[in-house]
This record gives structure tokens, C-alpha cells and sequence, in this order.
């Protein structure tokens, strides 16, 4: 791994909603190529983190920066896949056209997607398993299904470092595995990804990275070094030891 | 007049003939524009706007005094943005919820400019007659240069809309993520309400204050049920639109003493109404259909299985076993014996039947599907 790039650098960054701190000055430097799980309980901050990492929330403090440049500039190397549920699905659309919008960022305005736009989409579904569903209407899809529809648009971005809610969040075993595998070839390819995770189980198994957030950030750095009952106490407040050594 | 002298009459009759484009058009519009509100979920922000259009008229009058309806909807523009904008405010910058916010503003703007049209009647004017008529519409004061004016408007949404369709599909889909990928979403946010707004002003003369939500969300209501592809239904949504106009117009224009913007909500309604029940994909009647047909199907493969189970003990397939023993299966009916006979499933001969081997394989297809 080499720690030597930081891909993604947040400073001092705090959000609240109505007066109450949902994140508290939050320093993190995610190193390139790393695969990261940010874990912590319910309110956590853990989205909120990555939403106003993006942009989507406003911060009332704080800065990122994406390769050593600002956000705002660096937005083409940055991918989003959004929680599953923040849409909706009854949409009047196909997953095919769905995937299409990953293009749309690199188009900039008004310029239409054409062939070369449908042939990555296409490529994209092919990648998640999910290109005999193109023409699918996007509610006629399982759980599972959109969220590997989110995650094709994603890929289609061929960002360099990618953000994902919770994308096993309702999915079967297999779709978790197709995901899993999926996040591990673009670590191979060199990206960055920052995962908001739920299932501490699997930490070790899936990620090389990892960030303990509650409201505060308690610990980020390699699973191998940090991912212990010490840190996991800290974040959760009760005694882990059981649960993660059974 | 009847309803065939109508429409004879309507290539001939200025007055007839302008009133009709001028539904038509109102209606496409509304419809267009109306698929965007009604997958934004901003079904009722149309109502709000119309009734926070209202004082914006009556202080137009106040001010000019005239009855130009230009100016008057200009002051309704003036006043259904400020509403627009009001409402927006109090979503993001208090923690109302939306709803709240819409029906503040609607119940404020209207109470207001109910209090304004009643101070206008007590002046001693004789221009004053005539504001309420944007309450409830009025087609029959449409004239040529209105006409005009909604088609220019028209013409320059449909431009603005297939310039920026990508942007408007993709901001109704997901705007967070269409924040992510830099565009800017409040311009096209803004300019997505500018038209309704628009529309919804365009509208208060023919439909009234009071209906003109029911011209935005009933046809693309009814579109929706129609297709699973937005541009699909945006163009249904404008052609139910516009037909609702024409057929409103057809109507009131027929039978004495209707007022024509009820008239055209209720046939958008009808519009919907019918959607709603007949269309293939979504419509109740083949969602009935579907689930019946479902729950026979089901019932002669579990019949058809209890049968295989038996054929199978078998070294000929075929070998026939009393229709008695199917007794013992629950769901088993004289009917369905029949149907199997049927698809030749199964032959029947006197009290006996035996499996063929068409129903043979289509009971091995089944332990394979499930």
C-alpha cells in the first residue's frame, strides 16, 4: 500500500443541524488506493460526513480537499453512490438510463449523452451482473438490484475515488459478495473508496482501512493496527470484546 | 347549441376558435410542466402558487387601475413568485416541514387577497367589476393577444426544456447526487419552478385561482399511469392536457350556464379517472386481472404437481390412476382437470387419467423454476 498520496484531506470540519453538533471537528486523511469502512453507531455522523464531504450538506466549519486541490475543482475525480432508499424508485425510468446519468457530470451542460455515454453504461451494468435488466423498469428491480444499478452509475464515472452510503445495507449474500468483489478491483486499480459500513463482522474481511466516528473521530489507520476492542469501546460506548471475537 | 355544432362552428367562430386554442394550449402547458411537479412530490405547490397569485392581481389594479389582463397577471406573477420564494425560505431556512410551509402561504396570500378584492368592491369605481372572475376563470374573456401570449410561452418552456432535459431528469431523480456531479441544482431548481409559475399565472384567467392545481397535477397524474419513460409522459400529460381544454370548452360552450374552468377540471378528472382503472401497466382493473389469472395458474401447477408425484412412482409415465385419488388434494376441481386437459397436461378416459409427457416435462420445469 503506498501511503505516500493523500487522496482525500478533511480539516476541522463541523456540521450542525439546529445548534446540535452532528460532526465536531473532524481531521482525516484517507491515503490512495485504500479501501475504508467509516464505522460508528446511529448518529454517528456517519453520512453526514460523507455528504458534506461532497458538498451536499453544507459544513459551518471546515475544508477538504481532494488531492492536495479543493473540492470544487477536483469534482470528475470524485463518485457518489447515495443510500438506496433516498430516491424513489417508481421513478419513470430504466436502469439502463439510470447508469447513463453517471455520464452526465463529464458532459457538463446541455451536451446529450451519445453512443460512446451508452456503450460505458452498458459496460458498467455488464461489470455488476445487471445488464440483462437494461431495459428494466427501475421499480420492477430487486433491493439488491438497485443498489448495483447505483453502483454501475457510479463506475461509469470512472472517478478515482469513490464515496458509498451503506451499499450493503438490504442486500442478499450474493449481491454482497458481487459488491465486495467489485469494491476490491478498484482498489487493485488504484482508486480510493470510503464505505459508510454497518456490519463490524465483516470489517476485517472486506476493508484495509477503517475510521471510528462518533461525532468526533476516534480513530482512522490501517484495520490490521487499529480495529480493536479499545476503539470499538470508544465508539460504541459499551464493551465489544463478545461480539467481535465470537 | 350541441355539442356537433360545436365543433362545426369552431372553424368558423372567431370567439369560439380562440377560446379553444387558448384551453388547448393552457392545458399542454399545465401538463408538461405539471409531470415535473408531480414527480418533484411538489404536488401542492401549484395550489400554492395560484392562491398566492391572487393579492398580486388586486394590487395591480389598485395600483394602475386598469383591467388589462396583462397587468394584472403580471402582478399575479410578481406575487406567485414572492410566494414561491416564501415557501423555500421557510423549508430550508426554519424546520417546517413543506407541507406546513405550502399551506401557510396559501391560506395567508389568499386570505389577503380575498381582503383586498373586498375593499375593491366597495370602492366607488365602476371599473371595479369583473377581479373575481379570477377566482373561479373566465374562457370567454380570452382574447386573441392572451392567446398569443401563452403560446409564446409555451414555445419558449418546450425550448428550455429539451435544452435542459438531462438536467431537469436528473435533478427530479436524484438531486443530491446531481449536486455531486457539479451542477448547479438550485439554477435548475429555480428555473423549473419559474415555469410553473408561469403556467400556473398563464392559467388563472381561463381556470381560476381556485382550480388551477387540478390543470398541473390531473393530467400528469393520469400520464403516469400510462408509461414507465418520462418523455412518454410528458408528452401524454400535454396531450391530455390539451384535450381536456378542448373537450372543457366543447362542453360549457354547449350547455348554457357552465363555467368553463370547472368544466375542464372535471374532464382532466375524467381523464384520470380513467387511467387509473383502465391502464395496462398500473390500472386497477388489469392489476385485478393479473392477480387472478396469477391465483389460477398457481393452482393448477400445485394440482399438476400432486399429480406428477404420483406419475412418477411409475415406470410408465402415462399409466392411468383413478380420478378419485385427486380427491385427497385440496384445490383439485372438475374445472381444472379440465384446463389441464387442455394444454395437454393430461388425458382424461372415463373415471381415469394419465399424464402425458407434454405435462411431464412441464412439471419437471417447475422443480427446476422453483
Amino acid at each position: 500500500m503506498s501511503d505516500s498520496k493523500i487522496a482525500i484531506r478533511v480539516d476541522d470540519l463541523t456540521v450542525a443541524y439546529n445548534f446540535k453538533p452532528v460532526l465536531w471537528d473532524i481531521d482525516l486523511e484517507v491515503p490512495e488506493g485504500v479501501l475504508m469502512a467509516i464505522v460508528g453507531p446511529n448518529g454517528a455522523g456517519k453520512s453526514t460526513l460523507i455528504k458534506s464531504i461532497l458538498g451536499i450538506i453544507d459544513p459551518i466549519a471546515g475544508s477538504v480537499s481532494i488531492y492536495g486541490k479543493p473540492y470544487d475543482k477536483q469534482r470528475k475525480l470524485v463518485a457518489y453512490v447515495p443510500q438506496k432508499g433516498s430516491v424513489d424508485w417508481d421513478f419513470p425510468t430504466t436502469a439502463l438510463d439510470v447508469v447513463m446519468m453517471g455520464t452526465y457530470g463529464k458532459l457538463g451542460w446541455i451536451k446529450r449523452p451519445g453512443a460512446k455515454q451508452k456503450k460505458a453504461a452498458l459496460e458498467a451494468l455488464e461489470k455488476v451482473g445487471m445488464l440483462p435488466f437494461k431495459s428494466r423498469q427501475i421499480s420492477q428491480l430487486s433491493g439488491g438490484q438497485q443498489q448495483r444499478v447505483f453502483l454501475a452509475r457510479a463506475l461509469v464515472q470512472n472517478a478515482a475515488i469513490y464515496f458509498m452510503d451503506e451499499p450493503f445495507q438490504g442486500v442478499d449474500a450474493t449481491t454482497e459478495i458481487a459488491i465486495i468483489n467489485i469494491l476490491k478491483e478498484l482498489r487493485k486499480a488504484g482508486k480510493t473508496v470510503v464505505v459508510v459500513h454497518h456490519d463490524l463482522q465483516t470489517v476485517p474481511e472486506y476493508f484495509d482501512w477503517v475510521t471510528f466516528l462518533n461525532v468526533k473521530k476516534i480513530a482512522t489507520g490501517p484495520v490490521k493496527d487499529i480495529f480493536n476492542d479499545d476503539n470499538l469501546t470508544k465508539t460504541y460506548g459499551i464493551n465489544y470484546k463478545v461480539a467481535v471475537n465470537q | 347549441m350541441e355539442l356537433s355544432d360545436y365543433f362545426s362552428q369552431l372553424f368558423s367562430d372567431y370567439t369560439l376558435r380562440t377560446i379553444t386554442l387558448g384551453t388547448a394550449i393552457l392545458g399542454a402547458i399545465c401538463g408538461m410542466l405539471g409531470s415535473f411537479a408531480v414527480l418533484r412530490k411538489q404536488s401542492l405547490l401549484g395550489d400554492a402558487i395560484s392562491h398566492a397569485a391572487l393579492p398580486g392581481i388586486a394590487i395591480a389594479f389598485l395600483i394602475t387601475g386598469t383591467k388589462d389582463s396583462n397587468i394584472l397577471l403580471l402582478g399575479a406573477l410578481v406575487s406567485g413568485l414572492i410566494g414561491t420564494f416564501w415557501i423555500r425560505g421557510m423549508i430550508t431556512k426554519t424546520h417546517l416541514k413543506s407541507d406546513t410551509a405550502l399551506g401557510l402561504v396559501l391560506s395567508l396570500f389568499f386570505g389577503f387577497g380575498m381582503l383586498l378584492l373586498t375593499f375593491i368592491q366597495k370602492q366607488p369605481n365602476a371599473n371595479q367589476a369583473g377581479l373575481d372572475k379570477y377566482l373561479f376563470g373566465q374562457a370567454a374573456t380570452l382574447v386573441e393577444s392572451d392567446v398569443m401570449l401563452m403560446a409564446i410561452v409555451t414555445g419558449i418552456c418546450l425550448v428550455i426544456m429539451l435544452l435542459f432535459w438531462k438536467e431537469f431528469k436528473i435533478l427530479l431523480f436524484d438531486a443530491d447526487y446531481t449536486k455531486t456531479l457539479g451542477f448547479n441544482t438550485r439554477f435548475i431548481d429555480v428555473l423549473i419552478t419559474f415555469f410553473i409559475v408561469l403556467a400556473i399565472v398563464l392559467g388563472l384567467q381561463t381556470v381560476g385561482v381556485v382550480l388551477m392545481s387540478a390543470m398541473l397535477l390531473a393530467p400528469a397524474a393520469a400520464a403516469r399511469q400510462w408509461t414507465n419513460k418520462l418523455s412518454v409522459m410528458i408528452v401524454l400529460a400535454a396531450i391530455f392536457g390539451a384535450f381536456s381544454g378542448v373537450f372543457g370548452t366543447a362542453i360549457s360552450a354547449s350547455q348554457n350556464n357552465l363555467s368553463t374552468g370547472p368544466v375542464i377540471v372535471l374532464v382532466a378528472g375524467v381523464f384520470v379517472v380513467v387511467s387509473f382503472v383502465f391502464s395496462p401497466g398500473r390500472g386497477i382493473l388489469f392489476k385485478q386481472l393479473r392477480k387472478y389469472q396469477n391465483r389460477r395458474d398457481l393452482k393448477l401447477q400445485k394440482t399438476l404437481q400432486f399429480m406428477f408425484d404420483i406419475a412418477k412412482t411409475h415406470e410408465n409415465i402415462s399409466h392411468p390412476h383413478a380420478i378419485k385419488i385427486l380427491n385427497n388434494f385440496q384445490g383439485y376441481t372438475r374445472a381444472s382437470l379440465k384446463e389441464m386437459e387442455e394444454k395437454e397436461w393430461v388425458k382424461v378416459r372415463g373415471q381415469k387419467w394419465a399424464m402425458t409427457e407434454k405435462g411431464y416435462d412441464a412439471a419437471v420445469n417447475l422443480y427446476k423454476n422453483n
